[in-house]
């Protein structure tokens, strides 16, 4: 009971803190309002903004280019994953291509993006999914390779077929990695749907964000940015509670975040 | 484990009827040579051997003397570069079902029940899963494991763990059991029930086995014949017929008989493990 207590009464700690020197030091620093809003002025532009309405056009916007972008991008990286990996033909056609790809920061074509697709939903959900599909590729090539070698030897005395193969043996075994792909890809996402937003949009956090800072309005700002964490940590629960729920059978679920490769690729 | 005598205590004359039946495995001049970096490199050298219907044959050999080459030959996974493999009477051309395996490793699936992992090979093998359930109910059984049927495989220790794949590798009733250093992953203590427990169950099914062991004493206490391989390339050095009397007990490990043996096979392996 005192755990329980400590576990989620210290970060309420950390909170209460963080918001009194915040509080506290605009008095002693005398920092102007314009730059950084009080506490109170946040809370006042959150509950405007989410009571008013006037924000939920936006994270809508977000949600589904994050969304959107994410399924897609993932989809394909399965897809591709699962290719390279049981295919050496089509590892040697692309893989030193995917890798070369990699090291590229996607969002430099988010303005190549906007010419092509326009200003809407589709540049930001193509930009979201090239973003996504690189750590999830990776990750699915890895995890589908890290299936047991006896086991593959196995099934394959017992003349099961390649599918049966994969099916039962190769998926599971990557199962966990493909978790940490997801949840790299799933940062990524929220990242990249607001950049696109950035370059050009018509609505959006993002898009709402870049708008609040022409016309000074700080404290729109920081509820935006406060959404954008909400949004964040919320979609990170989600996948890491599917991951310990479907692999059960895996440790490092109860883990945060564990990522076979790193989260820089963008 | 306590073994009750099951084929009454087996004189050594039924041990060379088992040798002399008609041989379930035949292995002919089995030549391996694998292409790698530094060149060609020979794994097996003009390999000979056969086993027996319901033989238990020992192969004793330095790390790296082919034997897991020959297990992969044998279930057929591998090619061999040069010679023959005949199993039942039909020559090792591919994979078949009348071969059973049990590695070093339990390699179980941990997303899968221990009956579910019991009947892995049904499923591979495309046969009808409800007629296997009482068999693998009846193997898990014999494991010892019959509780823990609906189990995880990480809620088990190693030993019961290996005792699983035991029972996989006999589920779909092949003739020739392979296992490779099946105990090597175990403590000592363990190890040795294991031992005592795999001849029961060997006397109780009547498979024919081919026991891969770095153990001397675990290949004399198990086999009717230990097969001695030198180092890469595996060559076959010296074959040993097993006399004692079974069911074999811990007794039997104290026995002066059981020692000798020993030390004719441990002369096999020079002071630094090497065969000569």
């Amino acid at each position: 009971m005192a755990e329980t207590l400590k576990t989620y009464g210290l970060p309420v700690v950390t909170f209460v803190v963080v918001i009194a020197l915040w509080e506290a030091s605009l008095d002693w620093f005398g920092i102007p309002a314009y730059l950084l809003p009080r506490p109170g002025a946040v809370l006042s532009a959150m509950q405007q903004a989410y009571f008013g309405g006037t924000i939920w056009i936006h994270v809508w916007a977000t949600l589904q280019a994050m969304l959107g972008g994410f399924v897609l991008g993932c989809s394909f990286a399965l897809l591709a994953g699962g290719l390279v990996a049981e295919f050496r033909t089509v590892e040697r056609l692309v893989y030193p291509y995917v890798i070369a790809l990699q090291s590229m920061p996607k969002v430099a074509l988010a303005p190549l993006l906007i010419v092509w697709l326009g200003f809407g939903i589709a540049s930001k959900v193509v930009l979201v999914a090239l973003i996504c599909f690189f750590p999830m590729f990776v990750n699915v090539v890895v995890g589908l390779r890290s299936a047991n070698p006896d086991l593959v030897d196995l099934y394959r005395a017992c003349s099961a077929s390649r599918w049966h193969l994969f099916v039962n043996v190769k998926l599971p075994s990557a199962a966990s990695a493909i978790f940490a792909g997801l949840q790299v890809a799933l940062v990524l996402a929220l990242l990249g749907a607001v950049v696109g937003e950035f370059v050009a949009s018509q609505r959006g956090l993002g898009n709402l964000i870049q708008a609040s800072s022409l016309n000074f309005d700080v404290a729109t700002m920081f509820a935006s940015i406060f959404t954008l964490a909400i949004i964040g940590v919320t979609a990170s629960s989600l996948v890491r509670f599917a991951h310990r729920r479907i692999v059960f059978w895996d440790g490092s679920g109860r883990r945060t975040a564990t990522t076979t490769t790193t989260a820089e690729t963008a | 484990m306590s073994v009750t005598p099951l084929r009454g205590t087996a004189a050594p004359a039924e041990a060379a009827a088992r040798r002399d039946a008609p041989a379930r495995l035949e292995i002919r001049d089995l030549s391996v040579v694998y292409a790698s970096r530094q060149g060609n490199v020979k794994a097996l050298d003009r390999l000979s051997l056969s086993v027996g219907d319901g033989e238990f044959v020992a192969v004793l050999g330095p790390s790296g003397c082919g034997k897991s080459t020959l297990l992969k030959i044998v279930s057929g996974l591998l090619r061999p570069s040069g010679g023959q493999v005949v199993l039942g009477g039909r020559p090792v051309v591919g994979p078949r079902p009348d071969v059973g395996i049990v590695f070093q490793q339990p390699t179980l699936l941990p997303w899968k029940t221990v009956l579910d992992n019991v009947l892995v090979p049904i499923r591979a093998l495309r046969r009808p899963v409800a007629e296997y359930q009482d068999k693998a109910m009846d193997l898990l059984r014999l494991t010892g494991l019959e509780r823990f049927a609906g189990h995880y495989p990480n809620e088990l220790s190693g030993g019961m763990q290996q005792r699983v794949a035991v029972a996989r590798g006999l589920i779909h009733d092949p003739a020739l059991l392979l296992m490779d250093e099946p105990f090597a992953a175990l403590d000592a203590m363990t190890r040795e029930r294991m031992t005592a427990e795999l001849q029961a169950i060997w006397m109780k099914t009547g498979k024919s086995v081919v026991f891969i062991t770095h153990s001397i004493p675990e290949a004399v206490f198990l086999a009717d014949r230990v097969v001695v391989l030198s180092e890469r390339p595996g060559r076959l050095l010296e074959t040993i017929e097993i006399d004692l009397p079974r069911p074999r007990r811990a007794q039997t490990l104290g026995e002066p008989r059981f020692a000798a043996l020993c030390n004719r096979l441990r002369a096999f392996f020079s002071v630094d493990g090497h065969a000569q």
